[in-house]
């Protein structure tokens, strides 16, 4: 889209918020509260030299919060026709006629609203056509399938491109929008040794596609990684320190997001409940949430209820300086919001010292954690055990590839024997962390 | 009451003024390059949920989504588009795009010929009218009720209702044009408990393709609630899971989340036609134990897992994967069964109409063997009792799985002793079933509640088994 065709774009999805929330006030509602969004895309898959699909993606929906005094109900649709929308917005209406008052339900404060939408440099559409995406995925998965004989199959390689608009309004008369865009490449393949196989993959994503790794690299790192997992064998059962490497660590932080989010403990569905203030890491560790990155991944200048997001310090050495709430589980808790409605926009661990090399010295013996499968991971008491792959490590040596293991411990111990921060910080994500070294976990396996 | 088509035909092409000639029109304008196969998908569905919380009805949510998805295949190579809008231009276009995945070719000449339905596994009903808003929000309050009046120590109760109401309509070049109505219900009570300063938590749930009336029957909700709260308690009272390799008995049920995982996935046509599972050219091999007979079903009357017919038009059927042992067939969609000269297994399925279609379980579980339970139990020595699970993944080219027990206990000297924590527990697909040693003799299916998640695209599934001894599984617990 033009810059021309897209401000035009962005006026009528605006429009539509104001007839939403016209609409919502004409049916009796005392505050609404309207989201639009609009996306379209590519999407291929080249497998084996041949595109293997060709997918062309156009997205739209809205969505309507109606109040009336403290009952609240939302409906949603991707039928953007007026009578549509009239529907939709009635469907809310009828909902919260059987909803409850709820003390805590409501927009969020007026004054907690994004006075300007500063451009966040989000938006960098990528003028590819299917032929150049095809052509692209064949040179990225051939890197892979060039690399070494035992690459014996493959799943591919992908191009994605997306781009679109999304626009926020209430009725305090808060109104804001603004274009992004997404594009990734990446590349699976598959290798066999003495009958058995392994995957592996590698991918890079930016909202300007001049900033992704080339498809030459990709297709390298993917190969490299899957020729890494052959041979790979059973660990017997044992106590032993672990590395989350980079690029699986952001989990953690995942589980500490979630741990430390409004939602989970107004629920009392938190292994953190009532540890403002308290160290729930060592003194070295800082984690942050820096919203406003000009192109990151997580970047917005507003919550999803238009409030306007901020720097803020969440661990500052190993102590929690604040919950992530939404304006609901902020009056549930008695608090103010943290512009988290929707979740955290960049959230970073200060790196360490140690690239990944220096950190598996200094764990010494010990594993090197790469995948880990399943959702064994119990919010309410931090039980954690999952499967896991990696490589076993000896005096800081890698030994061989390990499989068919988990790994388990509880959160709160693990975040408290967080020894160690990589400085290879893992940037493909908008939670962004170096590898992480724990102290001491059970790994079982044989 | 009218049929699936007449219903489809009146929701998804009276609306837009389209007519069977329009579609036949669409379908001949795909034809007229190198395409060898093409489907338009057509779905109208509502979704309504209500959630209760802290004892009051907190929040309530109504989706409408309408839309049309155009395919064409041609060799290995597909093209597909997608439009929110029912109406011919946009559909016009959508096969434009959709057709460009190749080049210059025959005109195609496709005549559509309307299917009435063939099988009915589930009535052609809308459950967001089958209750009142007040009866919804009522039988949501009584959950609250039940749970809380169970134990002092519950502290928290969401009980949530969901029902959907999906109408599909599927036209292909192969002459098929038929619909489905596929009504489906869900109702989930999750609960945290506290005493001491330990909490915990429990949750319990069902669905069908049914109307609301399903979880008044035989009390069905106030059984989750009840259900909810005892898992919790049980949970209160655990010790650390083991670690390690030993036996470990699964019991009847949900647990068969153990089948989809390890064998299931593995076996679904994609990943078999490309070579990318570790079961990839196995059929007719010795993969489980004798006695192991392991089936897909998609024709289980009312089950969540079940369909009249596929994302196809395909009609549903019963599909064995594993017969005593030995590795019989793959699950299959039309593209994947073309390209290895087979047939439709109807298990071609798609989250909506903005997805393209793959293989996809229906409802998978392992037939009945001979043994009782507690037999199973009396023989284990030391080993892990698991009941219940959270969800599972598996790699299915190296063919290791997870899936993880949010109920266990430890089975010492033949008996049932002691609660654990929650573990993970490890395998790999094509042994796993080799070391199944006792079957029982009561399979169940699960309650309703499962949802299988593969490229991005979720899809209602049922799971089911009898009782299971696995001799050596690895069970992923702290205590070593």
């Amino acid at each position: 889209m033009s810059e021309q065709q897209l401000s035009a774009r962005q006026a009528q999805l605006e429009q539509m918020v104001h007839d939403l929330l016209k609409e919502a006030r004409q049916q009796g509602a005392s505050a609404a509260e309207a989201a639009v969004s609009n996306d379209s895309g590519l999407s291929i898959n080249v497998r084996k030299g041949e595109v293997e699909t060709i997918e062309h993606t156009r997205d739209q929906g809205l969505g309507i919060t109606v109040y009336f005094g403290q009952r609240k109900g939302t409906a949603s649709t991707s039928d953007f026709k007026p009578e549509a929308i009239r529907d939709t917005v009635r469907a809310a209406c009828n909902i919260a006629r059987f909803t409850n008052d709820d003390p805590c339900s409501g927009l969020a404060d007026a004054d907690r609203m994004a006075t300007e939408t500063p451009d966040l440099d989000l938006y960098h559409p990528w003028d590819i056509t299917p032929e150049e995406a095809i052509e692209l995925g064949r040179r990225c998965e051939s890197a892979a399938l060039e690399l070494d004989s035992r690459i014996s199959n493959t799943e591919g390689a992908s191009v994605n491109s997306h781009g679109g608009l999304h626009v926020y309004g209430n009725s305090h008369g808060f109104v804001g929008g603004y274009p992004s865009s997404r594009h990734s490449l990446s590349c699976s393949v598959i290798g066999q040794q003495n009958g058995s196989m392994q995957r592996d993959y590698w991918y890079t994503v930016s909202r300007d596609a001049g900033q992704l790794e080339s498809e030459f690299e990709v297709g390298r790192k993917a190969g490299e990684r899957t020729l890494a997992r052959l041979g790979a064998r059973k660990l017997g059962t044992r106590q032993a320190p672990i590395i989350f490497r980079a690029d699986i660590a952001g989990s953690l932080l995942r589980s500490l997001i979630s741990a430390i989010s409004g939602s989970s403990l107004y629920r009392k569905a938190s292994f953190l409940l009532d540890q403002l203030g308290q160290p729930i890491f060592p003194a070295h560790v800082q984690i942050q949430e820096h919203p406003r990155i000009p192109g990151g991944l997580g970047s917005a200048a507003f919550d999803s209820e238009g409030v306007a997001t901020y720097d803020k310090r969440i661990i500052q050495d190993g102590v929690l300086q604040t919950y992530l709430l939404s304006s609901y589980s902020a009056r549930k808790l008695g608090l103010q919001s943290t512009a988290n409605a929707g979740g955290v926009h960049n959230l970073s661990i200060t790196p360490g010292e140690h690239d990944l090399d220096g950190m598996l010295r200094e764990m010494g013996s010990g594993l090197l954690v790469t995948e880990m499968m399943g959702h064994g991971v119990n919010m309410v008491t931090g039980d954690y055990s999952r499967g896991a792959a990696g490589f076993w490590v000896e005096q800081g040596e890698i030994q061989f590839p390990v499989e068919e293991i988990t790994i388990a411990g509880n959160l709160k111990q693990m975040f408290a024997q967080l020894q160690a921060v990589g400085r290879d910080e893992e940037r493909r994500s908008s939670i962004r962390t170096g590898s992480l070294l724990i102290e001491q976990m059970t790994i079982a396996g044989e | 009451m009218p049929n699936a088509i007449e219903i489809a035909h009146n929701t998804l092409l009276a609306p837009a003024s389209l007519s069977d000639s329009d579609l036949d029109r669409v379908m001949d304008q795909l034809l007229t390059s190198q395409i060898d196969a093409a489907d338009i998908y057509f779905q109208a569905s509502r979704l309504e949920s209500w959630v209760l919380e802290d004892g009051i009805i907190r929040d309530g949510n109504y989706n409408i989504e309408q839309g049309v998805g155009v395919r064409a295949i041609s060799g290995e190579k597909t093209g597909f588009a997608y439009t929110d809008e029912i109406a011919l231009p946009s559909l016009l276009e959508a096969g434009r795009t959709a057709r460009a995945i190749a080049r210059a070719g025959s005109q195609g000449n496709t005549r559509l010929s309307r299917t009435a339905p063939t099988q009915q596994f589930y009535a052609p009903l809308n459950p967001l009218e089958s209750m009142t808003e007040e009866e919804k929000i009522g039988l949501l309050r009584k959950l609250d009720a039940e749970a809380r009046r169970q134990d002092p120590r519950v502290q928290q109760v969401i009980a949530s209702l969901v029902a959907a109401h999906d109408v599909v309509l599927v036209a292909a070049s192969d002459g098929t044009l038929c619909g489905d109505v596929r009504p489906l219900v869900r109702c989930n009570v999750h609960v945290i408990v506290e005493a001491d300063g330990r909490r915990e938590q429990g949750s319990s749930g069902g669905g069908a393709r049914e109307s609301f009336q399903f979880f008044v029957d035989e009390e069905r909700a106030l059984g989750y609630a009840r259900e909810a709260v005892r898992q919790a308690l049980v949970n209160l009272e655990a010790e650390d899971a083991p670690a390690g390799s030993m036996t470990v008995v699964l019991g009847s049920g949900w647990p068969g989340i153990l089948l989809h995982e390890a064998i299931g996935h593995g076996l679904e046509g994609d990943f078999n036609r490309k070579g990318t599972s570790a079961f990839s050219g196995r059929i007719g091999e010795k993969v489980a134990a004798d006695g192991c007979t392991v089936v897909d079903d998609g024709t289980l009357p009312g089950r969540r897992g079940s369909l009249n017919m596929d994302d196809e038009g395909t009609p549903s059927q019963c599909t064995v994967l594993i017969e005593d042992g030995r590795l019989k067939g793959y699950m299959q969609d039309k593209h994947n069964a073309h390209l290895m000269g087979g047939h439709s297994t109807g298990n071609g399925r798609r989250e909506s109409y903005a997805h393209l279609p793959m293989p996809r379980m229906t409802n998978t579980y392992m037939l009945p063997g001979q043994h009782d339970p507690g037999e199973i139990i009396a023989s284990v020595k030391r080993g892990l009792y698991a009941v219940n699970f959270g969800g599972g993944q598996v790699d299915i080219t190296s063919g290791k799985f997870v899936f993880s027990a949010s109920e266990a206990y430890l089975i010492e000297n033949g008996k049932v002793t002691r609660p654990v924590r929650g573990a993970t527990l490890i395998g790999s697909g094509p042994e796993v079933l080799t070391r199944v040693s006792m079957i029982g003799n009561d399979l169940e299916l699960d309650a309703g509640v499962g949802t299988c998640g593969k490229d991005g695209q979720s899809v209602p599934v049922g799971v089911g088994q009898p009782t299971l001894k696995i001799d050596n599984l690895t069970v992923g617990g702290t205590s070593a």
